[in-house]
């Protein structure tokens, strides 16, 4: 009786802790039903410039799927956390090409092309894997929004600028499909298991 | 005599157990403020990140540098510096509100974590470092 016991509850913890459960993750954001077609937010056409001074469209990412954040170089709060971690995303899918990266300052007076640069070298990342961008500032915080982010100019906070430090995770059809608190390494082993599933739902099982 | 003998060990006991809880508390009082300051920069580990941020796990600045830290607590660090044969050229922020207590505290844990093993400080020797900090203002 006692080992049975033993048994149901061994099951039952090891169901409640199994990985997340496979097939199509949601889309995630308000949708719209537009004569009798579901219409999911989309993100929008947008033109940035990198680390390497190339202009990082859309089209850059034609054909993938990408992982988006926001930060600043001098950042005195959470943005090399959430860097270690985009690093641990970078280390594994290095050498995939269907998944790209995408980090946004939003300190684009300071954050130069010369300065991500600089920041890019000292991460000992490559331009053509890890996009580190700036731009029109108002470009740059309006799309926050469309990938569910907060980013603000607020001089109450160290660093001047309030911003979430989530990584979002955007599919082949412009569509958010996750995304996870950056500074939680426990929630980005999450997230890198997430973008396991939409490389599998996207491009089939290898 | 015979009773005596106990209730001295017993006392010897005791003050051995406060002692080591007084030890073991100020290092988690180091580790809370660590956590809170620090550790979004240093990481959770000390590792660092790259050659952005300078590892304090095996770092040979804290012993390099012992004397200067209290201060540089308190009023950060700019420029070059090198930690285990490495450049690193940023800044970090300065706390100007931390009390001696507090980077005493922070410093004893940063020298028994993540295997460290260098001396810890004593209140005293860290309040004159961040009294003659505070005249060069
Ligand atoms: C905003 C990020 C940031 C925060 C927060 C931060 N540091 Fe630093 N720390 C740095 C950087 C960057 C350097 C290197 C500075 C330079 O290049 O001159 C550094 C250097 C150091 C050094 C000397 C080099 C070494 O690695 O041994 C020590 C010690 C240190 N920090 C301890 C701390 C402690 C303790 C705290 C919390 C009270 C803290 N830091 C908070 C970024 C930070």
């Amino acid at each position: 009786m006692k080992n049975i016991l033993f048994l149901a509850l061994a099951l039952s913890v090891w169901a409640a802790c199994a990985p997340s459960p496979s097939g199509p993750l949601p889309i995630l954001g308000e949708r719209d039903v537009v004569n009798g077609d579901t219409i999911y937010p989309t993100i929008p056409d947008f033109a940035f410039v990198d680390q390497d001074s190339q202009v990082v469209t859309n089209a850059t990412f034609a054909g993938k799927i990408y992982v988006v954040d926001f930060f600043f170089v001098h950042c005195p709060t959470i943005c090399p956390k959430v860097k270690a971690n985009g690093l641990r995303v970078y280390q594994k899918y290095k050498n995939d090409a269907r998944v790209g990266m995408l980090s946004h300052s939003i300190d684009t007076k300071n954050d130069t092309v010369a300065a991500l640069k600089r920041h890019a070298q000292k991460l000992g990342i490559e331009a053509t894997k890890w996009h580190l961008v700036t731009g029109d500032n108002d470009a740059i915080y309006g799309i926050a929004d469309n990938y569910f982010s907060v980013a603000t100019v607020n001089p109450d906070v160290p660093g001047g600028f309030d911003h979430s430090g989530r990584l979002i995770l955007v599919d082949q059809n412009r569509h958010v499909r996750s995304f996870c608190d950056g500074t939680d390494a426990k929630e980005v082993d999450r997230f890198m298991l997430d973008i396991d599933r939409l490389l599998a739902e996207q491009y089939g099982k290898h | 005599m015979r009773t005596l003998l106990p209730v001295l060990l017993l006392s010897v006991f005791c003050a051995l157990v406060a002692w080591q809880c007084e030890v073991q508390q100020s290092f988690a009082e180091g580790e809370r403020l660590y956590k809170a300051n620090c550790a979004n920069c240093h990481m959770d580990d000390g590792v660092g990140l790259g050659g952005l941020i300078p590892p304090l796990a095996g770092s040979d600045y804290l012993t390099t540098h012992r004397d200067a830290l209290p201060c540089m607590l308190r009023k950060g660090l700019e420029g070059p510096i090198v930690v285990n044969g490495k450049t690193y050229n940023e800044k970090m922020p300065g706390i100007p509100t931390l009390t001696p207590i507090q980077a005493t505290n922070l410093l004893n844990y940063l020298n028994q974590a993540w295997g460290n093993q260098n001396g810890l400080y004593r209140l005293d020797e860290v309040t004159n470092a961040m009294e003659k900090c505070a005249s060069f203002n």
